[in-house]
Parts: structure tokens; C-alpha cells; sequence
């Protein structure tokens, strides 16, 4: 085999659009981290081994056929189940919230799993219940995913219960839920808005107000949004230019390299460079569509959409909450922000959409 | 299933299925447009607006720390303050040669080895751009050279910072605590009670003592400041200014001067001293000794100093009274007494015939009395006052251990006092539970035997049993002992009061507690364990003396104290109140390898009760006496 063969055979199951989009949001990643690191080298060099773990984890999944995808639904959904458990039993609390699990070893936290493998499972079961879907199915596909919301709910982990119901939502609707069933989950939703209020962390809560008057509390939650907004309005039209953002470089952005870092990109880059960002993301969830859109399962089809849309609804929330539209809520800007979970998760998902549309051939319904 | 099974049609499914696809796309396409129009709304249409905040206007928020709370004694003497001083400090972000600046800079200002480790520690712990301190109290020269020569030093900066200082330095180490920077666990901790917010700025928490119990009240409210700074990032003007709130003022209970007293009566002697005041439990006097130099701590102690005391055969770090826990020895024997009474085992009168040891009922094993040939014929009150081991060897078996056990408990034995403090030790008051859980092993007669002394498996802390004494001389009403009295409000000058309540009356026979005190105050008489202890005392001096073993003897060995390493020998006990009649004063005396508790923990009770009650300063220690023949506990 020639070097070109060997190379061929390396990438034939990876989804070359895709792969780059994914790199473009990547390098763009690294370059506002050495900017908001204050030339950090460290961070960017951290980042990019994430991104390499990631990419390979991402290649082995892309390598993965269908049949295998669809056998792991079951066991990766019942582990994560069994996790989250023993989190609720014997999890380690830290920062008010019981999250993670200490296996001696390294210290995980389960509902990063469920991110998978919530949708995982739902596509699943439909896949297995395709020829006679009935009311009763969609019931079950819902406890499968109200489960895990409500161990992951009662951590207290808002965001990720809110990102996984999103995801496990967007399979139901896939799925064919009848619009009559989400007309009523929505009013039913809006009735309970009250009583799940009351039943919301005080930090919840207060996170929430803060939304509508910042100043409250300018000290705490509310100088995050404050200072966000400051930093992406001050932005402008062109941006103040690479390593030029004073919120950036004057220390007044918190949490730069992580869950604010679209702040640093906006303030330097300016309402030019966002829409270039969100042009790379409408790229990169089109492509996750059109994979979608010729997937050859029901299984894949589901699989598919929901992992384009619970990255689209990722990149919304970090960038609505650091512009000031959505509370503070924790989500990481998908592919951007510093943190090696997160990345991976990701590219896990892209790893199948990869390998649904590069193994669609082999499986024809 | 009633709906007929059909299979659906594939192409009508496909169809359904892109339709929701094209919905879902329309979905994204509308989050996207939102995105699109807050953008255009911030940076195009409020663009001058965020640019004025962020450009010419930047308005920093800066926090303004409040000064922490004054900690004074029920006299108003100051136990913990705060003073000003500069501070050279050192941002290692902003710097390209940390090791080269610093070394220019030793030739303005004077950096100690101590320094430089001191400032190697914080820089392991610090977090990413912190500024940290390399020297601190530098003198007004040291200001005056360094600011001539700043302009060659970015990143290095000269603060002026409130320290905190304690004028009793080791005299109080134990009771009064320290602070120390902020570490990175007690910012989760912080936050995880979301007080991450009024700890902005704040570099110190109380890290032990009443620093640490009384954190919420010492700290204070942090104040904010709006700060337009110029594109350096300098401060311009204030535009606006919510003023900090200083911490609490606390008064206690505790009286300086007899902490003093207490501290030097110990001589070269270590242990522990409470002395509480039964009628309301305020805690007079607690010493641990040795103490440590608590400033040490203050701004990170360097490596050397912290192995000196860490590594101390005197474990000057370890706080004796709340946490050292010892066999209580004879002191116990008082509750025994009453524990007798009480279940109606001993009635007063009743004397044994002591010949120098008990047998159990079967068996042949001797356990002693100190006294070798016993002390003949004794009844209660003169078990109390001669320390006898034989008369409680017999009334402990008799009285059974769920009986000790339950009757002790209620005195506080093998639970935590609740004192004001944090990381109290709960002693051990064994049952047959207990050694069942610890051992495995079956609860035996010989157990309880040991127990009836105060030798065996039970262990208390001089804090216990100070506290148990209080509610003897009290009569069996319990006050929670506490040190803090009073807090002050810096906010409205409102004081709040610790009130006193009783927590509990065991509601014993006042018959029972006569008889115990008498026999307590014919211990400090002629004839007594402790009888030059109120040798020439204008008041009655209840009292009970102890002698806790070190390492134990095998049997029939004689205690040679003159054969014993000093580190083996016995811990001497002492507890007492008075004046016996009316006690205003209850206090404990533990003696670390003391020998008997009358020798040399009961002089030390005398000279603190004489202060207390008759304010009589002691003339400075003459040296010790060397304990004297047949005297034990």
C-alpha cells in the first residue's frame, strides 16, 4: 500500500465537510484563547491536546458501523443510569452541587455520559418499535428520558438537565410526536412554570432575576452578564482588534478561557467576526442536516438530528447568555471554549453523525 | 393493542419525518437570527453607549474590604486588633524575571531567606494572577527608598494593609485562633455557602479558634466601589461608593489577666486549664499550653517555622483543652459517688473494709488500691476524700456499666460540650455498644472495674470535664459553656447578648450533692489528696484530684515516678470550685506528666481561684517542689 492508499484508507469514514467546519471552529478556538489567556501558551497548548484526544476519539467512533453504534444504546444508557445513582448516593459535593463520582482512579461526572447516551437510547428504542409506534411508545421514550433529568435536576446540574431535554426532546419530535402532545406539554409546561420556580436552588433563582436587573448583584452573578455585555457591545461593528480588547486584557471579563470566552472573540472581532462565527456554525449544523436528511435509518435519522440540533441549541445558549439574553447557566461555547469533557462529548456526536452518513451505503432500508 | 397493526408506508414516513426536519431547521434558523439581532442590537445600535463604558468610562468595581472585628476580654482588653502597615508586593503574572526582580529588589529593601520561602509557598498556592506580599511591616525608609525606584519595577507595588495583631500572642493561640489567606479550599467552601461575593478583595479567613467559629460575625460586609480608571487602568474617580461594614466586636467571657495568671501557673509544666463560671457557664479561662505564636500564621508561615512546631515533642500546635483527650483518673470518682447514690447502690454510711485490693466475685485478680495495704475501714465520704480505689472498684461493678454509662452521659461525658469553638473531641465513655462496634468483643466485669477509677477505656477532654464540674457545682443544672459573651454590632452599635440559660437539670437529691461537696472540700483539708492546696485560703475550696497513667504498669510494678522517663509519667489531675459553699469559680487542671494531681495541678487551681476571688496577684513561680512521700492522685 502507498503512503496515499494508507491516507485514503485513514480518512475514507471521516465526513470531510464536516471534519472542516469542525476544524475551522477549532483553530478559531485556539486563537482567542492565546488572547484570552494573556498569551498563555500553556492554555493553547492544553486546548490542542484536548482537541487531538477528542479528534482521535472522534475517529474511532466515525470507524464504528451502524450495528455497533445501535449495540451500544442499551449498556451506555443503563451505565449512566447506574452512575448517576451512585452520585445521588455517594457522589462528591463541591460548590453546593453533587455532581461527581471519585472511582479511586480519576473523579467523573456522569451526566456528561447522558448527553449520549440519552439520546442514544431514545433513537433506540423508537428504531426497535418503528413498525408500530403508538402513543404508549412515546410515553416510554419520554420515562426514558425524565429519568435522568431528574437524578441530573436533583444534583443540582440546571444547564445540563435543560441540554439534555433539549436533546431527548428533539428525538421525540423527530420521532413523529403528534403536535397535539407538544401543544399541551407546552401549555402544561407554562402552567408549571410556578411550582417548578418554587422549586428551583435560591442560586437558581436569583440567576434568573439577575437576568432582568444585573446591577442587583455586581459583585456576585451579575458582574458576569455586566461585564459580558459590556465587553460585546463595546465590540462594534469591526471589533477593537486581536489582543486589543481592554474588558479582555484589563481583567474586567471573568471566566475568559471558559464559559465567557465568545465575549473575548465579540469584543476583539466585532459584529463582523460574529457572524463569521455563526456562518461557521450554520456550516456546520447545515452539514449536520444534510447528513440527517439522507441517513438511512430511523435509528440514524434520529441519531443524527438530534445531535445537530443539541449542538446548535449549545452554541445558542452560551452565546445568549453572554450576551445577555439567557441566564447564567454554565454552558461552554461548543468547540470554543477551554475544557477537555466538553470537547470530547462533542466530537463523540460528530463521530457518529460521521459514521451515519460515511456507512449510510451499507445499511438500506 | 384496539388500533389495527398496519405497517406505516414508508415513503409517507420519510416524507413526515423531513417535513420535522425542515421545522427543525427553521427552529435553528430562528435561534441563529435571534443571535444575529442581539448582536446588531449591542454593538451596532448600543455600540457608543457600551463603548463610553468600556473605553473612556471604564468603570471598575473594586471591593472595598472591610475591617475585621476587634476581639476583646469581658474587661475590654484587646485580644486580636487590626494596624497598618506597608506591604511589598508582587504581581508574578505581570513579570518576565521573577528571580531577578526579586533579587533587585533585595538591594532596596531588606528579603530574608524566611522571606523568599515565605514567597515561594504563596506563589505555589497562588492562583493565576494574584499579587502576592514578599515583605510586610517594612519601615518608612524602606517606603521611601522603594517609591524613588518603582518606576523600575512594573508589576511590583507597595500597599498599605491592615495586619492583624495579637497582644497575647501565645497566651491566648489556643482560644483566640489565627488568620490566614484565603486558600483554594476555602474558596469552594465559600462559594459553596455563596459567599464567594462578599469575599471579593478579602485575602484572610479565620482559619482556627474563635477566628474560625466566629467568621460570619468577625469579617464584616464588603463595600463597593465604582471606579472610572483610564486605559491604563488607573484609578481616576470614584463614582460611587457603598461603604464597607467592619465585623463584629466580640467581648468575652474570658478575663486577660486571669488567662495570664492561668498560663503562667504552669511553669514548664504542658497541659490545660478551663475555669467557667457555673451560674451561667461563661468561660473564664482556657488555656492550652504550650501555645505558639499565632502571627506567625497570619501571612503564610514559612517551611522551617511550621516543622519547628509541627514536629515539637511539645506539640505546641495541638489545643489541649478542646482536644486532648486523657483517662480522667480519680476526678471521675466524685460522679461515681453520686452515680451510687443516685441508684441507691451506696447509701453514705455504708463502709467497706478496704484491704489494699478487689477481687472479683471467681476470681483471683488483685486490682490495687495506690495505697498498698488499703486504707481500712471507708465509707463514702471518706473515699472521696482519700482518693480510695477499692471502694470504687466494688461500686462500679455493683453499679453495672449501662448504669455508669447512662448516669455519666448526662454529665456530658463522651459528647462534644458545644462550646463556641470548632473541632471539639468527644472524649469516650465506653458501654457494652461501643466495644462491641469497636472491638468486636464482649463487654467483661473486669472492664467496669477500671472504669470505677477512671482508668481503662474511658477518655475525656480537660473541656468535658471542666464542663462536668460546672454542673456539679452547680447542682446538676447545666449551663452551655461559651466564650463569647457579647457581640457588637459595628453597624448600629446594637449589642447582642449570649444569653445564659440552663440546658438541663438532672434534678438530683440535694442530700446526694451535700455530701459529694463536703467530702470535695475535705479533699483540700488536713487529711485530704490535696491539702496544701488551701494551705492559708480565706475561702473553702471544693476539689477532687486525679492521676491519669501514661504508660500502664504491669501488675504488681510500683509507680517510681524517679524511674520513669519525665514524657511516661503521669498526667495530674485537678478539679475544683469555690468557694465550696456559693462557686463562682469551677475550673479544671490537667498537668501533662505532672505526677499527682495534688502536688502540682492543684497549686496552679489555688493561684487562679485566689486571683478570681480575691483579686491576688501570684508572686512569680518559685521552683516547683518535688512531690512528697505516700501522697498519691
Amino acid at each position: 500500500m502507498t503512503k496515499r492508499q494508507l491516507w485514503q484508507r485513514f480518512i475514507a469514514q471521516l465526513d470531510l465537510p464536516l471534519l472542516a467546519g469542525i476544524g475551522l471552529l477549532m483553530l478559531t478556538s485556539l486563537l482567542i484563547l492565546y488572547s484570552a489567556s494573556d498569551g498563555n501558551w500553556g492554555r493553547v497548548l492544553g486546548q490542542s491536546e484536548n482537541m487531538l484526544v477528542a479528534l482521535l476519539c472522534m475517529w474511532a467512533v466515525a470507524n464504528l458501523p451502524l450495528h455497533y453504534l445501535m449495540r451500544t444504546a442499551l449498556p451506555v444508557y443503563l451505565l449512566g443510569m447506574a452512575l448517576l445513582v451512585c452520585v445521588a448516593l455517594f457522589g462528591e459535593i463541591s460548590h453546593g452541587a453533587r455532581r461527581w463520582l471519585n472511582l479511586g482512579v480519576a473523579t467523573i461526572q456522569p451526566s456528561e455520559l447522558m448527553k449520549i447516551g440519552v439520546p442514544l437510547m431514545m433513537a433506540w428504542y423508537f428504531e426497535k418499535h418503528e413498525a408500530t409506534l403508538t402513543l404508549k411508545n412515546y410515553f416510554i421514550a419520554a420515562l426514558l428520558l425524565l429519568m435522568p433529568i431528574a437524578l441530573i435536576a436533583r444534583q443540582p446540574d440546571l444547564g445540563t438537565a435543560i441540554l439534555i431535554s433539549a436533546s431527548g426532546f428533539y428525538v421525540l419530535f423527530l420521532a413523529g410526536l403528534s403536535w397535539r402532545v407538544i401543544g399541551t406539554l407546552f401549555v402544561a409546561a407554562l402552567a408549571s412554570a410556578p411550582v417548578l420556580w418554587s422549586m428551583l436552588h435560591d442560586y437558581q433563582r436569583h440567576r434568573i432575576l439577575m437576568l432582568f436587573d444585573p446591577s442587583q448583584d455586581a459583585l456576585g452573578k451579575g458582574y458576569h452578564t455586566i461585564q459580558g455585555m459590556i465587553a460585546v457591545g463595546s465590540g462594534g461593528i469591526f471589533g477593537k482588534g486581536y489582543l486589543d480588547g481592554t474588558q479582555t486584557h484589563l481583567d474586567f471579563l471573568p471566566e475568559r478561557t471558559t464559559d465567557f470566552i465568545f465575549a473575548v472573540y465579540s469584543e476583539e472581532f466585532g459584529l463582523i467576526g460574529n457572524l463569521i462565527m455563526l456562518s461557521l456554525y450554520f456550516f456546520v449544523i447545515a452539514r449536520g442536516f444534510i447528513i440527517t436528511a439522507n441517513a438511512s435509518t430511523y435509528f440514524t435519522r434520529l441519531m443524527a438530528g438530534s445531535i445537530t440540533l443539541t449542538f446548535a441549541t449549545y452554541a445558542f445558549v452560551n452565546m445568549g447568555m453572554v450576551s445577555g439574553i439567557l441566564p447564567i447557566v454554565g454552558v461552554p461555547l461548543p468547540l470554543i471554549s477551554y475544557g477537555g469533557t466538553s470537547m470530547l462529548t462533542l466530537l463523540l456526536g460528530f463521530g457518529m453523525l460521521m459514521s451515519i452518513e460515511t456507512h449510510k451505503n451499507l445499511v438500506k432500508t | 393493542m384496539s388500533n389495527p397493526v398496519e405497517l406505516k408506508n414508508h415513503q409517507r414516513e420519510i416524507f413526515n419525518f423531513r417535513f420535522r426536519l425542515a421545522i427543525s431547521i427553521g427552529f435553528v434558523l430562528l435561534l441563529l437570527v435571534i443571535l444575529l439581532l442581539r448582536f446588531i442590537y449591542l454593538q451596532a445600535l448600543r455600540h457608543d453607549y457600551y463603548q463610553t463604558l468600556a473605553e473612556s468610562n471604564r468603570i471598575s468595581i473594586v471591593p472595598i474590604v472591610p475591617n475585621r472585628g476587634l476581639i476583646l476580654d469581658r474587661n475590654g482588653v484587646v485580644l486580636a486588633h487590626n494596624y497598618s502597615g506597608y506591604t511589598l508586593e508582587i504581581t508574578p503574572s505581570k513579570l518576565k524575571n521573577l528571580e531577578a526582580t526579586i533579587n533587585e529588589l533585595s538591594a532596596l529593601v531588606e528579603i530574608a531567606p524566611r522571606d523568599r520561602k515565605r514567597f515561594k509557598k504563596l506563589l505555589a498556592e497562588s492562583r493565576n494572577f494574584e499579587t502576592l506580599m514578599i515583605r510586610n511591616r517594612l519601615s518608612n525608609e524602606e517606603v521611601a527608598r522603594f517609591a524613588a525606584q518603582q518606576y523600575r519595577f512594573p508589576g511590583v507595588e507597595i500597599k498599605a494593609r491592615l495586619f492583624r495583631d495579637y497582644p497575647y500572642s501565645d497566651k491566648t493561640s489556643h482560644l483566640i485562633g489565627y488568620i490566614g489567606r484565603i486558600n483554594q479550599t476555602d474558596v469552594e467552601q465559600l462559594e459553596e455557602n455563596e459567599l464567594a461575593a462578599n469575599y471579593r478583595g478579602s485575602d484572610y479567613i479565620g482559619k482556627t479558634g474563635l477566628e474560625q467559629s466566629y467568621e460570619s460575625e468577625l469579617h464584616g460586609a464588603t463595600g463597593v466601589e465604582q471606579v472610572e480608571v483610564d486605559s491604563a487602568g488607573r484609578a481616576v474617580r470614584i463614582l460611587s461608593r457603598t461603604p464597607p461594614v467592619s465585623g463584629n466586636t466580640l467581648v468575652l467571657s474570658i478575663d486577660a489577666k486571669l488567662q495570664e495568671i492561668a498560663e503562667q501557673s504552669f511553669g514548664n509544666y504542658r497541659g490545660a486549664l478551663v475555669a467557667i463560671d457555673p451560674n451561667n457557664g461563661e468561660v473564664l479561662a482556657f488555656v492550652s499550653k504550650p501555645g505558639y505564636d499565632p502571627s506567625l500564621f497570619v501571612d503564610g508561615i514559612d517551611p522551617e517555622s511550621w516543622d519547628e512546631l509541627n514536629n515539637s515533642p511539645d506539640h505546641p500546635l495541638n489545643n489541649r483543652a478542646l482536644r486532648g483527650q486523657y483517662p480522667s483518673g480519680s476526678t471521675i470518682k466524685p460522679f461515681m459517688a453520686l452515680a451510687g447514690l443516685y441508684y441507691n447502690i451506696r447509701s453514705p454510711g455504708r463502709a467497706i473494709s478496704d484491704p489494699g485490693y478487689f477481687t472479683l466475685p471467681g476470681s483471683s485478680h488483685q486490682y490495687h488500691d495506690w495505697k498498698k495495704g488499703g486504707h481500712g475501714s471507708v465509707d463514702m465520704f471518706k473515699s472521696i476524700v482519700i482518693s480510695c480505689d477499692t471502694y470504687y472498684y466494688g461500686l462500679a461493678t455493683e453499679l453495672g456499666i449501662d448504669n455508669i454509662f447512662s448516669f455519666l452521659s448526662r454529665f456530658g461525658f463522651g459528647k462534644k460540650t458545644g462550646i463556641d469553638l470548632e473541632g471539639e473531641t468527644s472524649g469516650l465513655l465506653p458501654s457494652q455498644e461501643w466495644k462491641m462496634k469497636r472491638y468486636k468483643e464482649k463487654w467483661y466485669a473486669g472492664d467496669t472495674v477500671s472504669v470505677g477509677i477512671g482508668q481503662g477505656y474511658n477518655l475525656v477532654t480537660p473541656m468535658q470535664l471542666a464542663y462536668a464540674t460546672t454542673t456539679l457545682a452547680n447542682n446538676g443544672v447545666g449551663y452551655k459553656p461559651h466564650l463569647v459573651k457579647e457581640v457588637r454590632s459595628s453597624r448600629n452599635n446594637e449589642n447582642r447578648l449570649i444569653e445564659a440559660k440552663p440546658e438541663f437539670d438532672m434534678k438530683l437529691d440535694p442530700a446526694h450533692l451535700d455530701l459529694v461537696k463536703r467530702a470535695m472540700a475535705a479533699v483540700t483539708q488536713p487529711g485530704g489528696t490535696a491539702a496544701q492546696a488551701s494551705v492559708g485560703a480565706s475561702y473553702h475550696i471544693a476539689g477532687k484530684t486525679g492521676t491519669a497513667q501514661v504508660v500502664a504498669m504491669k501488675p504488681g510494678e510500683k509507680y517510681d515516678a524517679s524511674k520513669i522517663s519525665e514524657r511516661n509519667r503521669d498526667h495530674a489531675w485537678f478539679i475544683a470550685f469555690a468557694p465550696a459553699e456559693q462557686p463562682k469559680i469551677a475550673l479544671v487542671v490537667l498537668a501533662e506528666n505532672g505526677g499527682h494531681g495534688g502536688s502540682t495541678a492543684a497549686p496552679i487551681a489555688r493561684r487562679v481561684m485566689d486571683y478570681y476571688l480575691l483579686g491576688k496577684v501570684p508572686k512569680p513561680l518559685p521552683d516547683l517542689p518535688e512531690e512528697e512521700v505516700d501522697q498519691h492522685d
